[in-house]
């Protein structure tokens, strides 16, 4: 049976903001069921005294020093903005209240 | 619209609340949580910011250490475990405050974990509330809407975003469900912030500002019929930004809750929005799958792994715990319950305890904050610390009194003048000429005058009606603009008229 049903993909769509076609879903949602097969694998070769690993190197505890550097501009910030006013970015209507 | 709601009195008859408090507190860090912009209030919008606050794209964050440290010690002081092993993960989804598209955050792994605290409310009773979790996370940029009325994201037309906010470190403390508050729930909602708050003061790792929204209180509230045990649907009021409103929200929820269950309907798992100005709540969005974050471990950040040397280290920095303090403070200064409530309730004990380690009796210290200082400054409005009076100022009116330069009435003049800004005490004692008379030739000749113009009232005297001698008394503070000490015109009087006191 299918864990990756075409529901489940359009729902991770709309989370993620991707405006996918119809088509694309149904495609999707067998080529993600493959690779979620795929990576189970992993479970299998995994006994229970290994612990979840989320980084390859076994790195800890890097901090930075509590002081101030370099900042930008405001202009510098803005640069990029697609809108901007009164040195803050502009963003559309937040509210979808059609 | 406004909500039907129901009387308090009403809803407690029916129902047990339940709350849940989530309060983010903003630490005072110099920068913020995952890069090396300046964490300030009030700048120029925009300008406290580095390309890993924008999320641009390659940037890499690295923890603030002293962040890591702040949330240890607030996890310490709310009797919490501290994770031998945390780990940081990215909380998902879209909106504008939040320029990477998601919030960096803690999921299955917080920091702290597990602890409880004793929250004791104005007449003395003690709730014990239970702490789930302190996670370590990041503040979200500074949203204006405009185009719509009073600023309200509702109508508006566009929004302006400041991302000097963005990337704060915070701290969100969220509690275990409070049952059993009955009708002190929104009392006890007010004290356990106002207790977070003096925590994190105390700690000195935030400012504690709640007007500026160092520490913001999400709160959860559920009704369940009386005599039941399983919790009803919830809603979780935001933009509860004082104490006071902590208080007022709860209150409402509980009313609005009782109104729509006793209509026989059900209540919409949702997020309400608090306003200050009508006191009500407002629908804001339901909860939804727009809340699947899609947590995942943060692959730019590396675990956080405590040990015992380094927790019981800061542990020995912690200081003194608020609630240990005052009752130490109230046992040195041999205050009743009540005298002592009191003086926390008026904000009043930091003042008075300064002013004992400057040398006054704690009783003396006592008399002024709460007296004279207290009505200067329900006067003016403004906090006893503001007055202009120090503990210095109290010190050295009580030496003047107790060397008997000055008396009560004419110290209370001489602290007004303090406040003024005429100098110290003593200065303005000189400069005034407000010292006691103390010759007793000057006395003797305002007494004889005084006795002169009252004949009556002398034969009195003489006649053994000792009391009338305050006529003569009053007439004398009165001849000296009461800069003398009534106790020795009493003496002298007495001895004038051959009466053995």
């Amino acid at each position: 049976m299918s864990a990756i049903t075409r529901e489940t993909v359009a729902h991770l769509a709309e989370l993620a903001r991707i405006e996918m076609k119809d088509d694309e879903l149904t495609a999707l949602a067998s080529e993600l069921e493959i690779i979620v097969e795929s990576v189970k694998s992993v479970s299998d070769a995994v006994s229970d005294d290994i612990p979840a690993t989320s980084h390859p190197l076994p790195l800890q505890n890097v901090f930075r020093e509590d002081v101030v550097g370099n900042t930008l501009t405001a202009e510098e910030a803005l640069d990029g903005a697609p809108d901007a006013e009164d040195g803050k970015f502009k963003v559309p209507a937040i509210l979808d209240e059609g | 619209m406004s909500d039907e709601i129901l009387s308090f009195e009403e809803a407690m008859e029916k129902y047990d609340p339940v709350l849940g408090f989530e309060v983010h507190v903003e630490l005072n860090t110099a920068t913020k949580m995952f890069d090396a912009a300046p964490n300030g209030f009030g700048n120029t919008p925009n300008t406290n910011i580095t390309p890993v606050s924008l999320g641009l794209p390659g940037v890499l964050p690295v923890v603030n250490g002293k962040a890591v440290e702040s949330s240890i010690k607030l996890g310490l002081a709310l009797g919490c475990e501290i994770a031998p092993v945390s780990h940081f993960a990215r909380k998902n989804y879209f909106y504008p405050d939040t320029p990477k598209n998601f919030q960096t955050s803690q999921f299955d792994e917080p920091i702290a974990a597990n602890g409880s605290i004793d929250i004791e409310l104005e007449d003395g009773t003690v709730f014990t509330i239970d702490i789930e979790r302190a996670h370590m996370e990041e503040d979200a940029g500074k949203l204006t809407h405009m185009g719509g009325s009073s600023g309200r994201i509702q109508g508006a037309e566009f929004s302006l975003v400041d991302y000097n906010r963005a990337g704060v470190p915070l701290v969100e403390i969220v509690t275990r469900p409070i049952v059993g508050a009955g009708e002190r729930a929104p009392e006890l909602a007010r004290a356990y912030v106002a207790a977070i708050r003096e925590i994190v003061k105390n700690l000195g790792i935030s400012d504690a500002r709640m007007e500026r929204g160092n520490v913001r209180c999400d709160a959860n509230v559920s009704l369940m019929p009386k005599g039941t045990t399983e919790f009803g649907t919830r809603t979780e009021t935001k933009n509860v930004n004082s104490l006071r409103s902590v208080e007022r929200a709860v209150r409402y929820e509980i009313q609005r809750h009782a109104a729509v269950l006793e209509s026989g309907q059900k209540i919409v798992q949702e997020t309400r929005m608090w306003h200050e100005d009508t006191r009500e709540t407002t629908a804001g969005r339901p909860k939804s799958d727009a809340d699947d974050y899609r947590y995942f471990p943060e692959p730019d950040l590396v675990p956080v792994v405590t040990d015992e040397a380094w927790i019981e280290r800061l542990r020995s920095e912690l200081p003194e715990p608020p609630s240990e303090r005052r009752k130490r403070l109230k046992t040195d200064w041999g205050f009743s319950d009540e005298e002592f409530r009191d003086v926390v309730n008026a904000g009043a004990m930091d003042a008075i305890e300064e002013t004992v380690a400057a040398g006054a009796p704690a009783s003396v210290a006592r008399k002024w904050w709460m007296g004279e200082i207290a009505r200067i400054a329900k006067d003016r409005e403004v906090e006893l610390t503001e007055t202009g009076a120090t503990p210095q100022t109290v010190v050295e009116l009580n030496k003047l009194i107790e060397a008997k330069k000055i008396n009560d009435k004419i110290a209370r003049q001489v602290l007004g003048f303090v406040v003024e800004g005429e100098g110290e005490p003593a200065e303005i004692v000189e400069k005034r000429n407000l010292a006691v008379v103390s010759d007793d030739g000057a006395l003797n000749t305002a007494i004889d005058e005084a006795l002169a113009a009252m004949p009556d009232v002398a034969d009195k005297i003489r006649a053994g009606k000792v009391q009338a001698a305050g006529a003569i008394v009053g007439q004398v503070m009165k001849a000296t603009r009461g800069q003398a000490d009534a106790a020795r015109v009493r003496e002298l009087i007495l001895e004038k008229l051959g009466i053995e006191n």
